[in-house]
């Protein structure tokens, strides 16, 4: 079996410890934004934390009642992002709120930036950065800032685990497409 | 799309190549180095004079010979005398140039710039001069013209230059492995051209374009001073070998007959060689359908071949246009030039170890955002569309390792060990400016330049 093909293999449990930077230095793989981090058996995945304008909280109640009622009138509005799952989180520290902003995902996030900045523009996702401090108020327009803000305010595990580890959400939706077409077979068999 | 209103085009400040394909037959890539500003701009003061317009090329292409066109580095602006505020205003990706880019490009092993040849990968690659000719014989004219032109001019040398030559049979274009090309090419908005059946909707001139509004709605930011970007351009440049010898025993190995050997080409393209897409004929090839623009490009994947039963997901024309499997498409199209070099291979000849490919351009507004997302993404990414093991069969980086699976029933054909058809020999960044900036570039006169 390939060294590949062992890394790959879905029944096997696997953790990942990443260095701190969360880039392995010898295996730096360069994107056309900067480097990449490193796809781990969680997948590829964001974790971005960023301190809110004072005050705003109530416009993230208001964005999350958004998002839901933007995903349920076109499922496939965040399709390009190749997304597993994503959390949205406030909290607060010495007072001051912060807003977390985690993705996991089949992609490395500069490979389709654009698209996202596209998505955001077009779908009213923007709202919600656009209450984050230092967000780049040209955003729309300058992918490059928009990146930027994110790789600044990404916080990179140092360690991640995945139970079935690098399985594309692809491939786990074709599974239970399968599983669901095998179903209907039986049923037709009776 | 957003709907911006259609800015009318400059014709005659925009260089024809972005505009317009000349009707040659051969040609020639000259890459020249700058010793001095002076020699720069007295070099490009005289050749501007032959740089034709939209315009002008529109005018007159019935009975002109030859077509020219110039472009310039990075380095190459700086050597002209721009200043160093203006250089700062361009994008980062076209000030790091194709040479630091290789990693993401996917240019490595022999891909990489080491074992480039032409004398093109370093600061002192300055500007092409892109020369399109009728005939051999007017190539070697203006080529002898060229020359003595050069050595009149102090402080300018060329480093290299590359001799094109089309393939026959000559009646239509198409590479050394025999694929019919220029099939399929976006169209610019207020370019007065019509987009073929199939090929959407014409786009707006800004993504290919530098002043106008883009598919954004809005116009991408220009460098500065406007006189020098308004009406220019980015031009990726690739020269990539083909291995004809190569690509020809793979069909042998993968096909018992000559009908399989021509399956298992379209397969690897899209299209059979004849240009007929698989999507339209998937059993046999239909030479009258690939020679019918009004047929050949008009199909879709979602409906037509959600499986890639015809045109494999990982198949070349799948990856570098997914048409409607893809998003935001309109933000990723490109314009593609240039022409083969090298001496044809005769059916049925063995490899004569003689280099032959296709020297070409790629043309839009925003390297990083058009021709670097396809390089990385849909040529490069083992991983496009879920392949695993894979990278575009015809122009990927290959090293021996990697797959190509075609979707069949009831199961799919998997062949190993894809061996690599192309090698990239060299290539740059290059802008290519409006005629105004053309003069500007050669005539700024700038004092403090020594």
């Amino acid at each position: 079996m390939s060294d590949a093909t062992k890394q790959q293999d879905w029944t096997k449990p696997a953790a990942m410890a990443i260095p701190e930077g969360g880039y392995f230095k010898d295996k730096m793989e360069q994107g056309r934004y900067g480097p990449i981090f490193p796809r781990t058996p969680a997948c590829y995945g964001f974790s971005i934390i960023a301190k809110i304008i004072p005050g705003r909280e109530p416009v993230f109640y208001e964005y999350a009642r958004n998002i839901e009622e933007a995903v349920a009138g076109q499922p496939d509005i965040l399709a390009v992002l190749k997304l597993h799952y994503l959390r949205w989180n406030l909290f607060k520290i010495n007072g001051e709120t912060y807003f977390q902003y985690m993705g996991i995902f089949d992609t490395d996030f500069d490979k389709y930036t654009e698209d996202a900045v596209a998505i955001f523009a077009a779908s009213g996702l923007s709202t919600v950065f656009e209450n984050l401090e230092g967000f780049p108020k040209d955003w729309k327009t300058n992918a490059q800032a928009f990146i930027k803000f994110v790789r600044d305010h990404q916080r990179p595990s140092f360690l991640e685990y995945g139970e079935y580890p690098f399985v594309s959400a692809d491939e786990i939706k074709k599974a239970l497409k399968l599983k669901a077409a095998f179903s209907n077979m039986l049923d037709q068999m009776q | 799309m957003i709907a911006v209103g259609c800015a009318m085009l400059e014709f005659d400040d925009i260089q024809h190549i972005l505009l317009t394909r000349a009707p040659a037959l051969t040609g020639r890539y000259e890459f020249l180095s700058f010793r001095s500003a002076a020699g720069g701009q007295a070099w490009l003061s005289a050749i501007s004079d032959k740089v034709q317009s939209a315009a002008a090329m529109r005018a007159s292409v019935g009975s002109d010979k030859r077509w020219v066109s110039v472009a310039f580095t990075w380095s190459g602006l700086r050597a002209l005398g721009v200043d160093e505020a203006s250089l700062a205003t361009f994008p980062e990706e076209f000030k790091q140039g194709m040479v630091a880019r290789a990693n993401m490009l996917g240019d490595t092993g022999e891909n990489h710039p080491d074992n480039w040849i032409g004398g093109l990968v370093g600061p002192d690659l300055h500007a092409i001069a892109i020369l399109f000719a009728r005939d051999g014989a007017e190539r070697k004219r203006c080529q002898s013209e060229h020359d003595s032109f050069v050595a009149q001019c102090n402080g300018v040398d060329i480093l290299s230059s590359l001799d094109l030559e089309a393939t026959p049979p000559f009646d239509y274009a198409h590479d050394h492995f025999g694929y019919r090309d220029r099939l399929s090419q976006p169209v610019i908005e207020g370019s007065g051209d019509v987009p073929t059946p199939g090929s959407g909707a014409p786009l707006q001139p800004g993504e290919f374009i530098l002043g106008y509004p883009d598919e954004s709605g809005m116009p991408y930011p220009l460098p500065q001073p406007e006189i020098l970007s308004r009406n220019g351009s980015y031009m990726a440049y690739r020269r990539m070998q083909e291995h004809v010898g190569k690509f020809r025993e793979f069909l042998r190995q993968h096909g018992q007959t000559h009908e399989e050997q021509e399956l298992v080409a379209a397969k690897l393209m899209g299209r059979w060689r004849s240009g007929a897409p698989l999507v339209l004929a998937p059993v046999k090839d239909d030479p009258t359908l690939g020679a019918d623009m009004q047929r050949n490009n008009d199909f879709n994947y979602k409906q037509m071949d959600p499986y890639g039963y015809a045109v494999p997901l990982g198949a070349h024309m799948r990856r570098m246009n997914p048409r409607d499997t893809a998003h935001n498409m309109n933000r990723r199209r490109m314009i593609r030039r240039g022409a083969t070099y090298g001496p044809h291979l005769q059916e049925g000849a063995p490899e004569d170890g003689v280099e032959r490919g296709i020297a070409a351009f790629v043309i839009c507004a925003s390297l990083i955002r058009q021709y670097e997302f396809a390089q990385n993404v849909w040529v490069n990414d083992r991983n496009f569309h879920e392949l695993g093991n894979e990278r575009d069969p015809i122009i990927g980086n290959h090293d021996g390792t990697l797959e190509f699976k075609i979707p069949k029933r009831p199961v799919r054909k998997k062949i190993t060990g894809l061996p690599a058809f192309t090698t990239v020999r060299c290539g740059a960044y290059f802008f290519l400016p409006g005629i105004k900036a053309l003069r500007y570039l050669g005539t700024r006169g700038n004092a403090s330049q020594p």
